[in-house]
């Protein structure tokens, strides 16, 4: 995989290939894999994206701490009240896939299990309004994918490393890039798309309650979704950002590496060191999840 | 190297794939090492596995990989259902290894008929997750390679003869890596290769004097 958004580009404009051809070509070189099968792969995974939403959004499950379950399927049938229909229904969507990740359900961890919500809301709900199929869904994957790769090897993607913005920042990023190229923009418009989401998310902590990754992670999920939605409109309306995806890459690792373990997945800082955060851990109403139909 | 789905999976069960998905590798490798679902295991945890591990289903996590059940297998929710029904009797425990032991890790205290086997491993991200002790030997497995672990005499040939016995059977090396820090002041070989060892390369290394014993561990994922 490239090791900057720069070269990924650059391997774009000098081979002739759009940027989804790009990432299936170094996967294919690098993983020794055909292209179908990759893709194959990616159809599977798209699958199972789509279910873990639908499981989210019946409202039935509920993870073994009783903090998180059921809230997707109220926003996906109580909304909209300000927004249009398709971001609500993105958020709703973001929820429920980290209501069935805390109930023990089958997600993709895309990057993270804890940001497992953010691409396949946006994919879908932007793939559903701009009605395309699912190979252009593929495409838009593997852009997402190529962007993941930029930032795993330049910074991190974990949030005991980087903070929640090297989870669901990473997460934007690559979400704000799917939908850019989704919506027909540029390879540059892309790239700035990838800029102008993480650029909102710098400096996230993680600080998720009892170590579980449920509070405030599902409302990390939709605002997250929600702001690579925002990137990605921007972009394409050719709106630009001074500094290079890059180098707000960059500055997302320099973020990560300062921020104190207190606020890096230790639960010992943010919302997760709140008087209320250690009277709700004390409350375990049951110790199995429900509701995932197997 | 970074692979398209690491970055756009794994697909698993959740919450976490430290400690969820990290912890069932942990006891499919633990099992691939027993070479069998166990009839009795002990399980230690330390550090934030210990603390956060309930809240993440590590330990049903733990005790579905000891039966064999991978990451993404939906049967972990019931994993002690399913555990009770193959015949496995497990205990956790918590074990206080210290400031420098990987906060993720888990020591595995495995019987199976008659055999036993103690295995020490973390959770180190990602899903990701190396295996660091075998009774008593330091190794380093992730297993994502058929590996081959052999105790020999510290004497010379015994890696050139192993090395020629894969390359009989058409098997390509991945690593190799020969340790004597072990006890008896025996050399330990931990070879990871690309296709799986055959029972015939398998029962030809065994055959030597100078081998005391050699374990084959599948590839797990």
């Amino acid at each position: 995989m490239h090791k900057s958004i720069e070269s990924l580009l650059r391997d774009a404009e000098e081979s002739g290939r759009s940027l989804p051809e790009v990432v299936l070509a170094m996967e294919v070189a690098e993983s020794g894999r055909t292209e179908e099968e990759i893709r194959e792969r990616l159809r599977q995974t798209l699958g199972i994206m789509r279910a873990a939403i639908d499981e989210g959004l019946k409202g039935e499950v509920r993870s073994p701490s009783g903090l998180t379950g059921g809230r997707s399927a109220r926003l996906w049938h109580d909304g909209p009240r300000l927004l249009g229909p398709r971001v609500t229904a993105t958020l709703a969507r973001a929820i429920a896939t980290l209501e069935v990740n805390a109930a023990m359900g089958l997600i993709v961890a895309a990057p993270t299990a804890g940001a497992a919500g953010v691409l396949p809301a946006i994919l879908i709900s932007a793939g559903e309004y701009m009605e395309k199929d699912d190979d252009a869904l593929l495409d838009a994957m593997l852009v997402a994918g190529g962007v993941g790769g930029v930032i795993a090897q330049r910074a991190s993607l974990a949030g005991a490393e980087g903070g929640c913005q090297a989870e669901t920042g990473s997460a934007a990023a690559m979400g704000a890039a799917a939908v850019c190229w989704l919506g027909g923009g540029t390879n540059q418009q892309v790239a700035t798309s990838i800029a102008l989401a993480l650029q909102g998310l710098l400096g996230l902590i993680c600080d998720p309650i009892g170590g579980l990754v449920e509070i405030p992670c599902i409302y990390r999920n939709a605002s997250a979704a929600m702001q690579a939605i925002a990137a990605a409109e921007m972009a394409l309306a050719g709106l630009d950002f001074p500094i290079p995806a890059d180098e707000v890459i960059d500055v997302m690792d320099e973020v990560g590496r300062r921020l104190p373990a207190a606020y890096r997945e230790t639960a010992q800082g943010g919302l997760a060191a709140t008087p209320t955060a250690r009277r709700l851990v004390q409350i375990q109403p049951s110790r199995h999840p429900t509701g995932i139909s197997v | 190297m970074v692979s398209l789905f690491d970055i756009l999976g794994p697909v698993m069960v959740g919450p976490s794939s430290s400690h969820t998905a990290g912890a069932c590798r942990l006891g499919l490798m633990a099992r691939a090492i027993l070479g069998g679902t166990p009839e009795r295991a002990r399980i230690q945890l330390h550090g934030s596995f210990a603390a956060t591990g309930e809240g993440h289903g590590t330990h049903r996590a733990i005790v579905g990989g000891l039966i064999g059940l991978a990451p993404d297998d939906l049967r972990l929710r019931q994993a002690y259902d399913e555990a009770a029904e193959a015949g496995l009797e497990w205990e956790f425990e918590t074990i206080d290894l210290g400031e420098d032991a990987h906060p993720n890790t888990a020591i595995f205290n495995l019987e199976r008929a008659g055999e036993r086997v103690r295995v020490r491993g973390a959770s180190i991200g990602g899903g990701r997750i190396e295996v660091h002790e075998i009774d008593g030997f330091t190794v380093s497995l992730g297993g994502d390679y058929h590996t081959l672990v052999v105790q020999a005499n510290d004497e010379p040939g015994t890696i050139a003869t192993i090395a020629g016995i894969f390359a009989k059977d058409g098997v390509n090396l991945a690593t190799m890596r020969v340790d004597r820090t072990g006890r008896h002041k025996d050399a330990l070989m931990t070879i990871e290769a690309d296709e799986p060892i055959s029972d015939k390369a398998l029962t030809e290394i065994r055959s030597y004097p100078w081998l005391h014993w050699a374990r084959r561990i599948e590839k797990i994922s």
